[in-house]
């Protein structure tokens, strides 16, 4: 018996738990930039990036400077900003309010979902002279060209939200007699909550895009009207600028959003 | 107030669910429902408090619920059934809120059933920081609050862990003795039916009908765990249900 328990071989068990459970780790996200960034810096300057390839980032980075002292940073960056804002809140109210109204009156649904369906494939973009016309040259048809590519997905992702609250928790709210008014807003839209939110996520990256697309159609200031003047010049360091701007647009919506769903859906497991 | 449920049957579709059932809910006096799986013990439960109509006959209320109650009928579901993004407090509130109790009323409210429940420390604790057994204590305590006339309870210990469920029928049997409630307790827990029941019903399986109605004398507070007159019941209970439960058992595999 000693012999044999000497004998066997003693090992931990494996591990093989771990992973698939999404933790905070910013500062990879920063490190893959910071050494993307420092790679393409070192082969331009070491020159086996040539410069038609890509520009020198510490090149770009001064232009940018430059664009900020001139004051131009702010005359571009503001028009933009103000687009983004007014048309993203537009359609993305309208969206989740048409949303909710799909999820809870099957007659709504039932007039509604085709319809949907039928405008969410359509390349926005392609429907601007339309609005032009509608609207006019100036900032409303961009506001509307925005708030009409935010509204589709905002809709389709609201109204799978409310599909997908918890059935027995309404029922719980109808056991207790509590009003219809009272089931939708303290029940139904809380629950649709996350869903929504996830959802803005995707609409809103999708308004930066029709954001710049508006404003390379017909824009003085705007940065789609920068990296449009910048790439018909084949200026990279400012096309780079304009692009880097946006890119920080887009991480900062995704993290207002991120702060959004820290604050209020702090209850999820 | 009474209820007594009136020649019940209920359809889905094609598919008859139970008939013929009748049956008398007293005040203050605990009935469990007991039956095979899927003879329609929930669907008996919706239809007694007014969730869902049945196919043909009706429930009636006899006699008008105590003054205060809020909410006659209350329900206790199997899974809790708590707003995750409220706090305890704020999901006995809610069921407050609607029936115009707010404020120091409504605080005074949750303060006594919290006490009741034992759960005054956890008041603004949300669900997801509480186990299994308080949440169901949180459920009992929202349906406390509304001072039901009846309250309906589908299961409620089930999803619980055999210890957790002890305790919980003490605090069952501890509430009830001081303050007898009224309350259709549905199971597929023979033990607590002996344990809980003033009556128990023994339904057959689908389309369910009453097999049987067993009565069990013993005070609430005198059934001690393990008493043998408990175990007698029980075990005679259990004749009833087992060929009920083994031919239940093949009509699902049947299907
Ligand atoms: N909304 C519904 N529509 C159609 N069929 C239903 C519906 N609800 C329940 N049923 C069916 O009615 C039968 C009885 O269901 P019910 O949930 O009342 O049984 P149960 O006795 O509570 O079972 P369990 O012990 O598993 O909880 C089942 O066969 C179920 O499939
Ligand atoms: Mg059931």
């Amino acid at each position: 018996m000693s012999e044999a328990s000497k004998q066997v071989v003693q090992k931990p068990v494996d591990f093989r738990g771990g992973g698939f459970a999404p933790q905070s780790k910013t500062w990879v996200g920063f490190l893959v930039f910071v050494l993307l960034i420092g790679f393409i810096e070192f082969g331009t300057r070491v020159g086996f990036i040539t410069s038609l390839t890509l520009p020198k980032p510490s090149d770009v980075f001064a232009t940018f400077v430059d664009l900020w002292k001139s004051g131009l940073l702010w005359k571009h960056l503001i028009p933009s900003i103000s687009r983004l804002i007014i048309g993203a809140a537009m359609g993305a109210s309208i969206g989740i309010g048409v949303g909710v109204l799909i999820g809870l009156f099957s007659l709504v649904r039932a007039g509604l979902v085709p319809l949907v369906a039928a405008i969410f494939p359509i390349p926005k973009i392609a429907l601007l002279p339309l609005f032009v016309i509608w609207f006019g040259i100036d900032e409303p048809s961009k506001y509307a060209l925005i708030a009409f590519g935010t509204f589709t997905p905002t809709v389709v992702a609201t109204y799978g939200a409310v599909d997908n609250v918890d059935r027995s928790l309404i029922r719980m709210g109808q056991s207790f007699s509590l009003s219809w008014f009272s089931i939708v807003t303290k029940i139904v839209l809380p629950g649709a909550m996350p869903g929504i939110l996830s959802g803005l996520r995707i609409s809103l990256a999708i308004a930066i895009i029709l954001l710049v697309a508006a404003e390379m159609l017909g824009a003085e200031y705007g940065i789609g009207a920068y990296i449009l003047e910048a790439g018909s010049l084949y200026d990279l360091e400012r096309l780079f600028v304009g692009v880097t701007i946006l890119s920080i647009l887009g991480v900062s919506v995704s993290a207002v959003i991120g702060m959004f769903e820290n604050k209020f859906l702090d209850w999820r497991t | 107030m009474d209820l007594r449920l009136e020649d019940i049957g209920h359809h889905y579709g094609d598919m008859e669910i139970m008939q013929g059932i009748n049956l008398e809910i007293p005040a203050g006096k605990i009935i469990c429902i007991v039956g095979p799986s899927g003879c329609g013990k929930s669907t008996l439960l919706r239809l007694i408090g007014g969730l869902e109509r049945p196919t043909v006959g009706q429930v009636v209320q006899l006699g008008e619920p105590p003054e205060d109650s809020i909410n006659p009928l209350t329900y206790v579901f199997q899974d809790f059934a708590l707003l995750p993004w409220r706090t305890v407090e704020g999901n006995i509130s809610l069921v407050l809120e609607d029936h115009g109790i707010r404020g120091s009323k409504a605080d005074e409210i949750i303060s006594d059933v919290l006490a009741r429940t034992k759960l005054t420390d956890f008041r603004k604790a949300l669900p997801k920081q509480l186990s299994g057994g308080m949440k169901q204590r949180v459920a009992i305590s929202r349906a406390l609050a509304v001072k039901p006339a009846v309250m309906l309870m589908d299961e409620p210990l089930s999803a619980l862990d055999s210890q957790t469920r002890e305790l919980l029928m003490d605090d069952l049997i501890g509430l009830w003795t001081r303050e007898p409630f009224t309350a259709v307790y549905v199971t597929h827990n023979l033990n607590e039916a002996v344990r809980l029941g003033h009556s128990i019903v023994v339904l057959s399986r689908r389309p369910g009908r009453i097999r049987e109605i067993v009565d069990v004398k013993i005070p609430l507070a005198d059934r001690e765990l393990g008493d043998p007159e408990l175990e007698r019941q029980q075990k005679h209970l259990w004749n009833l249900m087992r060929d009920e439960a083994m031919a239940a058992d093949k009509e699902l595999i049947n299907v």
